[in-house]
């Protein structure tokens, strides 16, 4: 080892990138020479960074579809970020829990997309879970709530760069799929959630809907969903910021392909994870 | 009688890793400009009365901040990756050609540094040994790699706090990462400052050499050299 790393000293050494810096004769010509390839070079280089520069922020906005309103090279490059960092995620790795004492009192509203609907009624709200084999499961919150129950604190981190440490409890959503046996659908890569008025909906892949930590939430604070916190059933998923938080839940499906995603239509990266 | 003569001062590696580093540092602090908009919650408060907050709105319509979040993230989620893998390569490079000796502090650093910074505000008129770097310059050259490190460290500890909860847990936690993240960017605002101002001061000279890599000096008694030599008259610099 010592000696490959001698070796490739030496070799460093003698080439071009290494000069050994003691005072040396160049006449006036080579060193105008030497000069003029230089600043050839740099100003080659400053031209072409203007040039790319350019390309990339005059770059077209992708096709509108699952994502848009992104410029298509960073597009790419968000999703080239999604399958790189994806291998770091683990249902090992939990999100850091607090004691209650540390959680909000006031927690903050952020958006009501999505629940704009004042006709709404929680008390007659029915979850739809539709299956693979296209029957669709109705469920009551009453039914959720006599699955185990689940609570976390934790800090929710939104894409604008605030973060809360909130206290949420519901039902896992490994549980959920266990009991209401969608172990199939659950094969599939990815899961769609939408308000009632398909006003809001996210899609998130299954390693992360499945993730420890990510619950059916009812409560908040020890009580049921207040209307602007997503009454009666709101996404909390931990290791998503929180526009994948969807509140109001009314459908879940599942799919190999992406589900629409209401903020990777605008701009936003469509995993989102943390 | 000196002699014109020439001394490679800045390896080829180096000097592209400088030059590519300042537009892609650029990028990242405007993208960076944009993301913190959105939240813009950070100012010089003490005892209870703020003194500046980040950052005023006419700054933000100057440089046409507002509601770009989204574009902000793209950018610099896409520019990181060149940033980190040119302050990789540069710090390889200096290890493996023994650059580093010139750029790491030693022992006489500090104080030396400090003797640099009386004679540059004119309180002191002698100069400490200058080598390549003097000791100011070993200092910053050296805290601005640490700043880049730290950089890294704290912006990924934001992107994947869950996946990298440990390089949260390094930074204090995921709202102390963000700080130090920003504070670092304004590290950076406050380097270049000055650095542009002593790159000023320093000289034609100086600047050609981060282009061409070598400076020219007028030297006594040098060893006879094949070739031609251009004498010129005593210069002395």
């Amino acid at each position: 080892m010592k000696k490959i790393f001698r070796q490739l000293r030496a070799r460093l050494k003698k080439n071009p990138f290494r000069k050994d810096d003691s005072v040396q004769l160049l006449s006036q010509k080579k060193i105008n020479r030497r000069n003029f390839i230089a600043f050839a070079g740099f100003a080659g280089f400053n031209v072409l960074a203007w040039l790319s520069w350019r390309w990339l922020y005059k770059s077209p906005l992708e096709k509108p579809g699952i994502t848009g309103e992104a410029k298509r090279p960073l597009r790419k490059a968000l999703e080239q970020n999604e399958i790189i960092f994806k291998n770091t995620f683990s249902n090992d790795h939990l999100v850091k829990t607090y004691p209650k004492s540390m959680a909000a009192k006031n927690v903050r509203v952020n958006s009501d997309i999505g629940m704009e609907d004042k006709n709404f009624d929680s008390s007659t709200w029915l979850l739809t879970a539709n299956k693979k084999d296209g029957r669709q499961l109705k469920i009551s919150l009453n039914e959720l709530m006599a699955l185990p129950k689940t609570e976390i604190v934790f800090d929710f981190k939104c894409v604008e760069g605030w973060d809360q440490i909130s206290y949420w409890g519901g039902v896992k959503f490994s549980d959920f799929i266990e009991h209401y046996q969608l172990q199939e659908e659950a094969k599939l890569s990815y899961v769609g959630l939408a308000t009632p008025d398909q006003g809001y909906y996210v899609g998130i892949e299954m390693p992360g809907a499945m993730h420890p930590q990510t619950l059916l939430a009812y409560e908040v604070n020890g009580k049921l969903l207040p209307p602007e916190h997503g009454q009666p059933l709101r996404l909390i998923i931990p290791v998503k910021y929180g526009i994948k938080n969807l509140k109001r839940i009314g459908s879940i499906y599942f799919s190999d392909q992406r589900p629409r995603d209401y903020w990777a239509e605008q701009g936003y990266d469509y995993y989102s994870g943390l | 009688m000196k002699v014109k003569a020439i001394r490679e001062k800045h390896p080829l590696a180096i000097r592209w890793a400088h030059w590519i580093n300042f537009p892609v540092l650029l990028v990242m602090i405007w993208s960076g400009m944009l993301i913190y908009w959105a939240n813009d919650e950070y100012s010089i408060t003490l005892f209870g009365h703020r003194f500046f907050r980040f950052f005023p709105e006419g700054f933000y319509k100057f440089f046409n901040v507002p509601q770009r979040l989204a574009e902000g993230m793209s950018f610099h989620f896409f520019m990181m990756w060149f940033f980190a893998i040119n302050g990789v390569l540069y710090v390889l490079y200096t290890i493996l050609s023994g650059e580093w000796r010139q750029l790491l502090p030693n022992r006489h650093s500090f104080k030396e540094a400090w003797l640099v910074v009386l004679h540059d505000l004119h309180i002191r008129k002698m100069l400490p040994p200058q080598n390549k770097y003097n000791a100011a310059q070993r200092i910053a050259y050296t805290s601005i790699i640490v700043m880049g490190f730290g950089s890294l460290v704290t912006g990924l500890a934001i992107y994947k706090p869950v996946q990298f909860y440990w390089l949260t847990w390094i930074c204090g936690g995921y709202h102390a990462a963000r700080v130090e993240h920003f504070i670092l960017t304004l590290g950076y605002v406050l380097f270049f400052i000055i650095h542009i101002v002593q790159v000023i001061l320093a000289g034609w000279n100086n600047f050609r050499s981060v282009v061409s890599g070598f400076e020219i000096v007028y030297e006594k008694n040098l060893p006879a050299t094949p070739g031609k030599v251009e004498e010129e008259p005593v210069q002395e610099r």
